[in-house]
């Protein structure tokens, strides 16, 4: 005796939850908090600290809509996220092998695990000057340092992932006939891809990190400048604050696309995990 | 490893990390680390200093760097020896220190208290979610704005990097609570207080130290660009100083010296969370759980 | 029918932890889609017995007791504890207390405890004892289980049938109504089974505890039991009633006896009717 419930549209639904109601309840008390802290000064005359200095969130939608038609907006866009895309490709190109090679062979991670474990307390950023010196372009120091923020974060999490594998789905394998390229193909890689995917949504946070330092350290003025950091730091520059948080939440915005992407793209490679 | 101990007593502290040593050294493995690590300081110094390859020749090979290290009268200004290298080392742990455990303080509770109250995390999990993808460097114009002075903007967005972290990874230990933990506490009398303080905490604590060693790393990664940008004083700023006015030599000593450091702190949570989950490692030294 | 001896000794003896269970119906709504779990089910147990509850995998009997332990709500009817009522109609959820503990499946003794500390937890929370007076109560309960050298250990550390028997001692020392047990077994092995059945038995004989226990073990249940309660598949329903009326105490050569092989074949086709109903069906477990 099992009957189907009629379901409202999904928007109803979506009003209806709780859970959802709440949430928006939350943002807007936020944002009123937020508001009426940095008008507090203009309207009652007393500076709330901290928040008093900040630009209330007013100003700063009327600040996004005059931006949004600039094309040096778009365009900032544009470049942040090309840079973030090229340098994690790099890193995901490299790391993923890397990683895999290093889970697999353990002559090839008992040479290479101690240099890379080394080196890797040292925070990316710390590399910039470093890769400033060494690359002929401020374009591919960022590069570089963005490269080496993803590709750390992908071989650890490739590691763990290929490691964990229960070797049971190994030996079933194997007592079925199985090469080793096989195995590769058929039960490691598989298995690895969920920390792929989720070394890689991790890693792209860390690379929109380093190529906003990037672009604010780097100034943006030379060739190869622009970008949302840019955007940011000049802002701030010329003091214009509701503008900068126009850039933050720009940032915000454009980092969260990315990783949700990316785990769209998860969801879609591994079927068998859809269930859930 | 169980034939060579008396029944019921399993070698503990000095003894097993002999025992451990002596079999990690019938195996391969630190000969390799070994030989990866000589590779990577060999291949750096003929590229660095011997060959003096383009553009390699620009930093300072691991001679260079060393010799300067130890050297009393150091040419560039920075040393073993010299005072501001342990001045600046100094500055770097101890905002460290305050940002990690403002970070832990805020964090740990609120994640806790996420975790277990559908309410709560209705209300305070969308706001922090806005916040979270907006990147810690993203917030260093406003942040030097909200607060005066160098030290306080500083610290701020290491605790913030340093507090998202935290914080989620808090809440989802306590969302891996198997059900029937809190079920078996329940049908044991438990009142709410109790639940709180005996599954929710311990069963949580895993996830809690993961998220910890997460989250020094992440504190390191935002002081360092905050000193950069900001600063006075501490590893960051040294690297970009010394940057600045060509001192190449001390800028690699810096790096060396933060990922050092970086390495310490991150090896203290862990030890402290090994401590703290004796329950763990006894499981899993059994063969595991 | 003559009354089954078991039951009307124990029940002579003392009356407490009777249930009663009338007309209880349970709908889940996963996802949208109404599950009937439970169909209008009806039970009488007395205080004293060993009632064991049988039937295919995911046919709800585990709702039945998530519902009298107060994990679930029900939707229709009502159970009663000693007269008392646990649930029905105005409080669907009954509350959860130390009168009706239960052994969890896979066990759920807390990894971050010893077992002298999850033991004595209880008595410790109800404030019913002190911490010195709870642990070593804990410690003396743990001796009389068989679990001398261990008290001190985490469950990690311990055998899967030592952790089992220290999560019994942590439901007895609160001196329960009733025992309610989910399958406590079931991932164990042979051997390990029959040291839990002979273990539980005398614990059972010395406390005369109401046992709920739910299995899809034919031969534990009749060798454990007062009664067998075989199930339908979902929708749960009584579909059979057995009596074991065997003397106690028992012992592993009831299982070799004439007496034990006719409770088998009468049990046997019920359950395995059931069963293969269970499978066509191809549902997935009700966790």
């Amino acid at each position: 005796m099992v009957e189907k419930t009629v379901k409202a549209p999904a928007i109803v639904r979506l009003f209806r939850d709780e859970t959802f109601r709440r949430g928006v309840a939350a943002i807007l008390v936020f944002l009123v908090l937020w508001e009426i802290g940095a008008q507090f000064k203009s309207w009652f005359g007393v500076m709330v600290p901290f928040i008093g200095k900040v630009a209330p969130p007013s100003a700063v939608v009327v600040r996004w809509l005059e931006v949004g038609q600039w094309a040096g907006y778009w365009e900032s866009w544009y470049l942040s996220t090309g840079r973030v895309f090229l340098g994690f490709v790099v890193a995901q190109v490299i790391g993923i092998p890397f990683g895999l090679a290093m889970a697999v062979n353990k002559y090839f991670r008992g040479m290479f695990f101690p240099p890379f474990e080394i080196l890797r307390p040292i925070p990316p950023l710390a590399w910039v000057p470093a890769s400033i010196i060494f690359w002929p372009t401020t374009e591919l120091s960022i590069m570089f340092v963005t490269f080496l923020g993803a590709f750390y974060t992908i071989v650890i999490n490739v590691l763990g992932g290929a490691r964990s594998i229960d070797i049971q789905y190994l030996r079933a394998a194997q007592s079925m006939g199985a090469s080793q390229w096989d195995l590769f193909r058929k039960i490691i890689l598989p298995g690895t891809l969920p920390s792929i995917f989720i070394g890689a949504a991790v890693g792209m946070g860390i690379t929109w990190e380093v190529v906003l330092a990037g672009e604010m350290i780097s100034g943006g003025g030379q060739q190869g400048g622009g970008g949302l950091g840019f955007f940011i730091w000049s802002s701030y520059m010329g003091g214009v604050m509701d503008q900068v948080i126009v850039g933050m939440i720009s940032i915000g915005l454009a980092g969260y696309i990315s990783s949700s992407l990316i785990r769209y793209v998860g969801y879609l490679a591994m079927p068998w995990r859809r269930m859930f | 490893m169980s034939n060579q101990t008396a029944p019921g007593s399993a070698p503990s502290g000095g003894q097993l990390m002999f025992l451990r040593a002596a079999k990690a050294l019938r195996t391969p493995m630190p000969y390799l680390a070994f030989i990866g690590i000589a590779l990577w300081l060999g291949i750096y110094f003929l590229l660095n200093e011997y060959w003096k390859i383009f553009p390699f020749y620009k930093i300072p090979g691991p001679v260079e760097v060393v010799t300067e290290w130890m050297n009393k009268d150091p040419i560039w200004g920075t040393s073993l020896f010299t005072e501001d290298y342990y001045r600046n080392i100094w500055v770097s742990c101890r905002r460290i220190g305050i940002a990690f455990a403002l970070a832990t303080g805020l964090g740990v509770p609120l994640g806790l208290f996420m975790g277990w109250s559908k309410k709560f995390k209705d209300y305070t999990f969308p706001v922090l979610e806005t916040l979270r993808p907006i990147p810690i460097l993203a917030w260093v114009p406003l942040a030097i704005v909200m607060f005066s002075g160098f030290e306080t903007p500083i610290i701020y967005l290491a605790t913030l990097a340093s507090f998202f972290v935290t914080a989620l990874n808090t809440m989802l230990g306590v969302e891996s609570i198997d059900e029937s933990y809190f079920r078996a506490a329940g049908c044991l009398g438990s009142k709410k207080h109790h639940v709180f303080w005996h599954v929710v905490v311990p069963g949580a604590l895993p996830f809690i130290f993961t998220g910890l060693q997460i989250s020094i790393g992440v504190a390191w990664f935002s002081l360092v660009a905050a000193e950069m940008i900001s600063g006075d004083y501490g590893l960051g700023y040294m690297i970009m100083d010394s940057y600045m006015v060509n001192k190449y030599t001390t800028m690699v000593m810096a790096m060396l010296t933060l990922g050092f450091v970086g390495w310490i702190t991150s090896a203290m949570v862990r030890i402290a969370g090994y401590r703290m989950m004796q329950w763990r490692q006894k499981a899993l030294g059994q063969g595991g759980a | 029918m003559a009354a089954n001896p078991n039951v009307a000794s124990t029940a002579a003896t003392q009356t407490r932890g009777a249930i009663s269970i009338r007309n209880v119906s349970k709908i889940y709504d996963p996802g949208g889609v109404n599950v009937l779990a439970v169909d209008d089910c009806s039970l009488e147990i007395a205080g004293g017995e060993v009632c064991m509850i049988v039937g295919p995998s995911g046919c709800g009997k585990t709702t039945l007791l998530n519902a009298i332990a107060g994990f679930h709500s029900i939707t229709e009817g009502q159970i009663d504890l000693d007269g008392e009522m646990l649930c029905g109609p105005g409080k669907p959820l009954a509350d959860q207390g130390a009168d009706r503990v239960v052994v969890f499946q896979n066990g759920a003794l807390f990894p971050w405890k010893t077992l002298a500390d999850n033991v004595a937890y209880g008595p410790i929370v109800q404030g019913v004892m002190s911490k010195s007076e709870a642990r070593e109560k804990a410690i003396h309960m743990l001796d009389e289980a068989g679990l001398s050298g261990v008290a001190d250990k985490y469950p990690g550390e311990v055998s899967s049938g030592m952790a089992r028997r220290a999560e019994i001692v942590r439901a007895l020392i609160n001196d329960p109504k009733v025992l309610l047990l989910d399958e406590p077994y079931r991932a164990m092995d042979a051997l390990t089974k029959s040291i839990m059945h002979e273990s539980l038995l005398e614990v059972y004989d010395r406390t005369k505890v109401t046992i709920f226990f739910i299995t899809h073990d034919l031969e534990e249940a009749i060798f454990l039991g007062d009664r067998v309660i075989v199930m339908t598949t979902r929708p749960a329903k009584t579909k059979k009633i057995v009596d074991v009326r065997i003397e106690r105490p028992r012992d592993y050569r009831l299982l070799s006896s004439e007496e034990f092989r006719v409770l088998m074949e009468e049990t046997k086709s019920a359950v395995h009717e059931e069963a293969v109903k269970a499978f066509e069906a191809g549902e997935r477990e009700l966790a």
